[in-house]
């Protein structure tokens, strides 16, 4: 029975029905129940946006707080994972990656291929991401390009409620590293979602809008803005496919090469910046899997190469909109 | 703590395996014929010894890049660590890890590790599965004197505390991070000293003594398993060879190692002690020293025997679904 919730209801949801489910699965991260060993109320925050409030009452202990140690905790539950947990962790901020990618990349991802295929290691990291919050260079990134670099993660993207809690599922039955992105201006954002779990695959990129004449390959939150410049395309007789990716790491080639097979034209939107990215990544793919059925040359629509600023004028310029997109649209259509 | 003959068999078969495979991966690596980088753990063995004998099959280890000592002390197969050391298929990884990714999760060996400071987190975690799924199991980080400056681990410190976690850190040192002596690198005379900022034991034992390893780590391993509550002790031991196989040491000292083998061999010291005291005799510990023996021979024979990893492996487990 589907009824509308909004995104950050549908992590939640997702996180207590699993937690419900499988008592292997524990939350950890920085406040995520807050208030321990303070003298107010326990579970005060469920994060800094509320995210995971309500868990502790569920769930007590499984639900804990750390230190602001992310080295340790995301190691640990690394560690914890091998050793028959099911852990989520919550990196607060994708950008905080810096201060424990090691335990993500260089042991989580590696650990199945170096000890020859015996390990298992079902951890997720959940982390919050993207611009829009006035939050500045550190607080604002995308990243995810960063992990799907990297072979044995799998990186995972979600553009609505539905997604998020599909996919959320999806993560925490994976037995492989999962590095789950939600971005920060989505959790508002209301949607049909069923009340029951179920899972989406890994893999399988959503059509999220049919189209002839463009193929829009896209993620997270700019998904919303394709469907906004594609609305506004059509009015001038112009087609928009939309390609949801919804996971980088595996991603679905099979999808993107179909539609530009279709459509003959390719834009990528990407909210992050355009050098070694998602957007580079899938232009790469289609020039080399479906050169011959371009009919023009390929455009990226991405921040540009700098990192994200604090003004709000300037900070609104940085992210892709929905007039730059629609200016790429009509180049490749031939019509600026 | 009182030890029975066969505890004391054991401890010195443990010893005595890692020395002669490490004696013996010394002489083979100079023939070119094992690849990248092995670091050897001879010297050391009492500290491998002294704390795996208390752990059982509940427990897990987090190693470093010095592990074959720890892997065998807790009860990986050697065949197949040698094997892996010369990047075989029959190998404990299947030769997809070599010497500083040996890993056997089935018997609690979470992996040597090639990052520095690694190892302590994925300890805690594993003890607090324990304590999460209540097996009764703790979990050893065994990690050294450069380690033990790393953040990594000071964080892990501080989380055992937090979560009050089965856990035990142990720090090796060897006296030397790299070519860098413990002395320039960590800012107190004992990387032990730490453990008070902690709130917990901190310990520091002689390395080359096992008796004194094997009852700070039995202590350890109660207040773990009994009190989920952590320890962290070092151990002041030596290394006989150098960071890596093919180091010069120009960094070590004249005679250094030719004393600590002379002197203060753990092997010998352990010997002297149980014949000395009529626990065991020289005879017992001549047959486990032919066994051992052999034992290696055996395994160098079938690694450099055996194929290595089909092509089609290059491709395999990165993943367990895709």
């Amino acid at each position: 029975m589907a009824r509308k919730i909004t995104y950050q209801q549908a992590v939640n949801e997702a996180l207590a029905q699993e937690m419900a489910r499988d008592e292997t699965v524990i939350v950890m991260g920085e406040d995520v129940a807050g208030g321990s060993g303070a003298d107010g109320e326990m579970d005060a925050w469920g994060g800094p946006l509320g995210i995971t409030k309500g868990l502790y009452s569920q769930f007590g202990d499984r639900v804990m707080d750390t230190p602001i140690t992310e080295s340790a905790f995301i190691g640990a539950a690394v560690g914890a994972a091998t050793a028959g947990l099911r852990p989520v962790a919550e990196l607060m901020f994708v950008d905080f990656m810096g201060v424990c990618f090691d335990q993500m990349f260089n042991q989580a991802a590696k650990f199945r291929y170096m000890f020859g295929g015996k390990a298992e290691t079902p951890v997720v990291v959940r982390t919050m991401y993207g611009a829009g919050l006035r939050a500045a260079a550190q607080h604002s990134q995308c990243l995810y390009s960063i992990f799907t670099h990297i072979p044995g993660l799998k990186v995972v993207t979600p553009s609505t409620p539905y997604d998020a809690k599909g996919l959320l599922i999806q993560s925490i039955r994976d037995n492989d590293p999962v590095i789950f992105f939600e971005h920060k201006t989505l959790y508002t954002l209301e949607g049909d979602v069923p009340e029951e779990a179920y899972t989406i695959p890994f893999g399988e990129a959503n059509v999220t809008r049919e189209g002839s004449d463009v193929t829009i390959v896209t993620l997270g939150r700019m998904v919303h803005v394709a469907h906004e410049a594609a609305d506004a395309l059509s009015s001038d007789g112009i087609s928009c496919e939309v390609v949801d990716l919804r996971t980088t790491s595996p991603m679905d080639t099979d999808t993107i090469i179909e539609s530009v097979e279709n459509t003959g034209r390719l834009v990528v939107l990407d909210e992050s910046h355009p050098r070694c990215s998602i957007a580079s990544d899938v232009s790469a793919l289609v020039s080399q899997e479906a050169f011959d059925s371009l009919k023009a040359p390929i455009r990226m629509v991405t921040a540009p190469h700098v990192p994200v600023p604090f003004a709000d004028n300037l900070e609104d310029l940085y992210i892709p909109d929905a007039a730059q997109l629609q200016q790429a649209v009509r180049t490749v259509m031939g019509k600026d | 703590m009182q030890l029975s003959k066969d505890d004391l068999l054991r401890a010195y078969r443990i010893m005595k395996t890692v020395r002669e495979f490490e004696e013996r991966l010394h002489v083979e690596f100079a023939t070119g014929e094992i690849p990248g980088f092995v670091h050897l753990y001879a010297g050391e063995e009492a500290s491998a010894a002294g704390f795996c004998m208390h752990l059982d099959g509940r427990d897990k280890i987090a190693s470093n890049h010095r592990g074959h000592g720890h892997s065998i002390a807790k009860g990986c197969d050697v065949h197949a660590m040698m094997a892996e050391i010369y990047g075989r298929e029959t190998g404990l990884c299947a030769g997809k890890g070599g010497s500083m990714h040996i890993a056997d999760l089935s018997m609690g060996m979470m992996g040597a590790n090639g990052i520095v400071g690694g190892g302590p987190p994925l300890a805690c975690g594993a003890a607090l599965a324990a304590k999460k799924l209540g097996t009764g199991g703790v979990a050893l980080a065994f990690f050294g004197d450069g380690a033990s400056n790393q953040g990594t681990v000071m964080e892990s410190l501080n989380l055992a505390t937090v979560w009050n976690l089965p856990c035990i850190f142990v720090v090796e040192n060897n006296g030397y991070a790299e070519a860098t002596s413990s002395k320039y690198s960590v800012s107190c005379d004992d990387a032990a000293d730490r453990a008070g900022a902690f709130n917990m034991p901190g310990v520091v034992v002689d390395g080359h003594d096992f008796f004194a390893i094997h009852e700070a780590g039995g202590e350890a391993v109660r207040r773990a398993r009994e009190d989920s509550a952590p320890t962290l002790i070092e151990v002041k031991t030596n290394r006989y060879y150098g960071h890596f196989e093919g180091d010069a040491q120009t960094y070590r000292g004249k005679d250094e190692v030719k004393n600590l083998r002379a002197n203060r061999d753990c092997l010998d010291l352990f010997r002297a002690r149980v014949t000395s005291a009529d626990l065991v005799e020289d005879a017992e510990l001549d047959a486990i020293d032919g066994e051992a023996g052999d034992l290696i021979e055996d395994a160098v024979i079938k690694a450099k025997a055996a194929s290595r990893p089909a092509a089609s492996e290059l491709l395999t487990d990165v993943y367990i679904s895709y």
